[in-house]
């Protein structure tokens, strides 16, 4: 019983431990790719090739003065930080990141918690992180956080559906909501269900960007149109936590995505972990990259975009695949 | 005592205590936050059963989806709980209110303590056989032996969509612009936060 | 009779949980659904719209080709959520004349009002379809399902003219005591469930014995509460507050159909449930009687002072609806044959009379006040007729369909030993006189002062009221073979 508790606690403070470090140094890819991109060379003075920019960003974060704007709703304004950024860190519980090891003659799952409803799991708690920018949002009382937020929660509610219809294509291929079984059976780069759900890839990718509010559908945040959107009278840490739970949240639909269609931590010569690892930043280069490349949807757009394409898309992949499924 | 009891305790007191305060909130949001702790525990009960799948699945609909577009039109209505919701009433009706609703309690109290529990010696959960409430058996009841009321609840749904879409539509095309910034009602509001 | 004789009696007749799905117990909702979906879609071409009552009426026809198909077979499908006998076969059919006759009484009004819409069509058959679900399960949850598929098209339509404050207030009104008493029965349903372990009356009923003598007041407080929760849908004293305003406020045809349709369906599930699910539960008895007597009287009392004729209606649909009740407290088959007679007899003369309404009503200006009426013998006179003859119906004037319905329900309650009740319900009768004959009385020796437009011309209404005259006094002249029809609409047990 201890044993297991102790492992179990190991486990979580590891994963939490490389998603919060993953969030900070996916902040200085961010940095650095864009600046590349646009022949810029980044942050360089903090550090060898500026690697030591998170840090300092961080430092700089806490020591900001902690400012509480008059007209907030005090409880719920404090509260929600941490309910956008905890959902976010949840989802890795049930990601698998390597192959079962031994360890002290003892067999060790390379995953939180390997729930037969991984997938449902992962849902869920997706559909909790719109939470916290609508509350902060509403609880900031003031209007560019109040559109925010109320842009925010249409935008996630629409994309929502699409996002969740996209994984149903893989659960049926595959047969199973068990995150680690998925991965088990795309042992082979032939057997990646990217090659059999490519419809279903694609609409996964682009609800994902929409899900993680990232350019070009970053609505709630629109610097040019509305401030900073549902953080705008967030401040210091407070602020942090919502930078650090979009970056947590981007990794997590990245690992997600590499899980469900490139086969996890599968793959030839280098250790699982790393496979994995380079799965996640790959997604997370192809999210800088398009946030380099592509302006900003406009609102309704967006929304039409979400109705009226992906939603029924997503809805004939999930019938021809369930077609196909049943021949 | 055992861990699965305290489970049930906790959640159970959570379960009750969120709904209770959602009636009693002056604040909509404060209620809808409220009424997202109860399913949350509530969730929790049912995956301590065993239903790992309808665990998930409140969580999804309810807290993930239902309760975020009640929070949605709560933002677009602005309410900040600081509104008037109307005068209490009078003491008639308070007093009859008060006395009625203690009857039902007390009835569904008695009720619930004369009916006889089953064997009360038990802690009353008992965890189910492993394949109760999996994802398997509950598509299993549903596209098999309830397959009827579910195609039901389907149409009861689109009824549903097709008269909200008459009550909300054709005659107010012009204000269904989806863009926020030229809504006039919108505007309206986030004014009304700076008075 | 036993518990174990009815349940083996039972099991004769019907496979019990017959797993089979059978689509052809269910043709006649799916030809229902076909015409709204087909209406639905005319949304994608405008032009197509005006098509949209013609193609409603069609889907009736079919469905009502179907439904008569149904007759005399008793079959259970579905895994036993769908039960076909001949009481839910002569519902079908009641609800869909019921439909009928509201889309040929809405078709005009809708049209002059400016409110129309094919939406209006497509909900109508929605909920007709609802109310043939009801009809057609000994299930509580798809009874439950029936009844919310029923309800919610009814919410939008009684709001259905959206320029008018009153039909806003109605459709309001109506959806939130509707939601009230759908929390009501759906928790009545938990208990009984609870109590049971299913939803299945049937199965309830074999198991009657076991379940009351572990879980009685489980049971006894689930009964009670779907009792109030169908309660507020059939409008019985003391769940009646809201119908006045919703009648009132509603565009007329939707009135209409609200004081027939959705009672009708109500009572055929109160019917199957009380008097086959619950048939052992003495008290109900009790508590019916109770029910039917405040009913009839608050009903009617309430309606002597009334100066708005919808309004005047509506009490007077509550007022009927306890002379129904009064079945449900007696029981036993000639009781359920009573009220499904009455049923039919009641849909045929109120939907004539309030065609009737609202023919007068497309006239610009017109609210039902009763001084509208004045005068209507010389400048309509066959109209006024024929409104003077649902008038007698309603209060129950031989030789109309209304006295037999009556008849009928107070010799079942005769022949039960229920003579106090008769009484009351009589005294009722003669009291309900008084207002009905108003109308008569308005309409022939009083002056019109107003300028008021002569009753416009429809054909759609012509027909309504050539079919409910007919109904009314054909019905009433030779009860026969209706009388056949309702006795043979039994439960499939018996």
């Amino acid at each position: 019983m201890l044993e297991i508790v102790l492992i179990s606690s190991l486990k979580v403070v590891v994963i939490m431990a490389a998603v919060l470090t993953g969030c900070a140094y996916a902040t200085y890819m961010e940095r650095k790719v864009v600046a590349r991109l646009q022949h810029r060379v980044g942050p360089t003075y903090a550090g060898p090739y500026g690697l030591l920019q998170p840090i300092a960003d961080a430092v700089k974060l806490i020591f900001k003065e902690d400012i509480v704007p008059n007209r907030v709703e005090r409880i719920t304004w404090g509260l929600a930080p941490l309910v956008s950024f905890v959902p976010a860190l949840l989802t890795f519980i049930v990601v698998p990141f390597g192959a079962d090891i031994e360890l002290f003659g003892r067999q060790i799952k390379m995953v939180g918690s390997d729930l037969n409803i991984g997938i449902l799991f992962i849902l869920a708690v997706t559909s909790l992180g719109v939470y916290g920018i609508v509350l902060a949002g509403w609880s900031s009382g003031s209007k560019y956080s109040l559109m925010g937020g109320i842009r925010s929660s249409a935008q996630m509610i629409s994309y929502e559906v699409g996002y969740g219809l996209s994984i149903i294509g893989v659960i049926l291929v595959a047969n199973t909501l068990s995150l680690r079984e998925l991965v088990e059976q795309q042992a082979s780069v032939g057997d990646w269900f990217i090659w059999r759900q490519p419809l279903g890839f694609i609409l996964y990718l682009t609800c994902a960007i929409a899900e993680t509010n990232r350019l070009p559908f970053d609505m709630p945040e629109a610097e040019s149109e509305l401030v900073g959107g549902y953080h705008t009278e967030y401040s210091s840490m407070r602020f942090a936590m919502f930078f650090m739970g979009e970056y947590a949240n981007m990794l997590a639909v990245s690992a997600v995505g590499a899980t469900l269609f490139f086969g996890g931590w599968q793959g030839p010569y280098l250790p699982p972990v790393v496979w994995f690892i380079l799965k996640v930043f790959m997604f997370m280069f192809f999210y800088i990259w398009l946030r380099a490349t592509f302006p900003r949807f406009r609102y309704d757009q967006l929304m039409a975009f979400g109705w009226k394409v992906l939603f029924p898309l997503a809805l004939l992949n999930t019938m021809v695949t369930a077609a196909l499924v049943m021949l | 005592m055992n861990l699965d009891t305290i489970i049930f305790a906790i959640s159970a007191v959570v379960a009750v205590f969120g709904a209770v305060m959602m009636i009693g909130q002056r604040n909509p949001v404060a209620s809808v936050l409220y009424m997202i702790v109860s399913l949350v525990a509530q969730a929790v009960l049912y995956i301590q059963l065993g239903a790992l799948f309808l665990g998930a699945v409140l969580i999804i609909v309810y807290a993930g989806a239902i309760m975020v577009l009640f929070l949605f039109v709560i933002m677009l209505l602005n309410l900040r709980g600081r509104e008037d919701l109307g005068a209490g009433s009078p003491l008639v009706s308070k007093v009859t209110k008060f006395v009625v609703a203690g009857l039902f309690v007390l009835e569904l109290g008695f009720v619930v303590w004369s009916g006889v529990f089953p064997d009360s010696g038990s802690t009353g959960i008992q965890s189910s056989a492993s394949e109760f409430g999996s994802v398997k058996v509950v598509a299993e009841l549903i596209f098999m032996k309830y397959l009827y009321p579910f195609e039901l609840a389907s149409i009861l749904l689109l009824a549903a969509i097709v008269g909200a879409v008459v009550m909300a539509g054709r005659a107010a095309v012009t204000e269904t612009d989806e863009s926020d910034d030229d809504d006039p009602v919108k505007e309206q509001t986030v004014d009304e936060v700076h008075d | 009779m036993g518990d174990e004789v009815v349940a083996l009696e039972y099991e004769k007749m019907i496979d019990f949980t017959s797993a089979s799905i059978n689509f052809e117990l269910i043709y006649s909702e799916i030809s229902l659904l076909v015409a709204a979906f087909l209406i639905l879609l005319t949304a994608f071409q405008r032009h197509l719209a005006r098509l949209a009552p013609l193609v409603a009426l069609v889907g009736i026809a079919v469905s009502f080709y179907f439904a008569l198909q149904q007759w005399g077979n008793q079959m259970s499908g579905f895994f036993g959520m769908i039960t076909c006998d001949d009481f839910g076969t002569a519902f079908k059919l009641l609800f869909l004349v019921v439909a009928a006759l509201t889309l040929l009484i809405a078709h005009r009004f809708l049209i002059v009002k400016r409110i129309g819409s094919p939406e209006f069509y497509a909900l109508l058959l929605v909920s007709t379809m609802g109310m043939m679900v009801m009809a057609n399960t000994t299930d509580l949850l798809v009874m439950f399902l029936g009844l919310e598929i029923m309800s919610v098209p009814l919410y939008v339509m009684a709001g259905y003219a959206r320029r008018s404050l009153a039909s806003n207030e109605a459709g309001i009104k109506y959806f939130i005591m509707g939601a009230f008493a759908s929390a009501f029965l759906l928790l009545g349903i938990a208990f009984v469930f609870g109590a049971s372990g299913t939803t299945d009356l049937r199965q309830i009923v074999a198991d009657y014995s076991f379940i009351v003598s572990n879980f009685q007041n489980y049971l006894y407080a689930g009964a009670a509460l779907i009792l109030i929760g169908f309660g507020f849908k059939i409008a019985a004293v003391p769940f009646h507050a809201w119908v006045p305003d919703v009648y009132q406020g509603a565009p007329t045809p939707v009135t209409a159909f609200f004081s027939v349709g959705p009672k009708a369906a109500g009572f055929a599930v109160m019917l199957r449930v009380f008097l086959f699910g619950f048939e052992q539960m003495g008290m109900l008895t009790e508590l019916f009687w109770v029910l039917a007597v405040l009913t009839m009287t608050v009903g009617n009392v309430l309606a002597l002072r009334q100066d708005n004729v919808k309004r005047m209606l509506a009490y007077s649909s509550i007022a009927h609806a306890g002379y129904i009740l009064v079945a449900l407290c007696v029981g036993g088959n000639d009781a359920i044959s009573a009220a499904v007679f009455y049923l039919l007899a009641y849909a045929m003369f109120n939907l004539g009379a309030f065609a009737v309404i609202v023919l007068l009503e497309t006239r610009s200006g017109c609210k039902s006040d009763f001084s509208e009426l004045s005068g209507l013998s010389s400048s309509a006179p066959y109209l006024s007729a024929v409104l003077a003859l649902f008038m007698f119906a309603l209060a129950g004037f031989p030789p109309t369909v209304g006295f037999l319905g009556k008849f009928y329900i107070f010799s079942a309650a005769i022949k039960s030993g229920y003579i106090l009740l008769t009484v009351i319900g009589v005294m009722n009768s003669f009291l309900s006189v008084y207002y009905y004959l108003r109308i008569v009385k308005t309409s022939y020796f009083e002056k019109f002062e107003g300028t008021f437009a002569p009753a416009p011309y429809s054909p759609a209404i012509m027909v309504v009221l050539f079919i409910t005259v007919i109904g009314t006094l054909g019905l009433g002249f030779f009860p026969d073979r209706v009388l056949e029809f309702s006795q043979s609409a039994l439960f499939a047990f018996l």
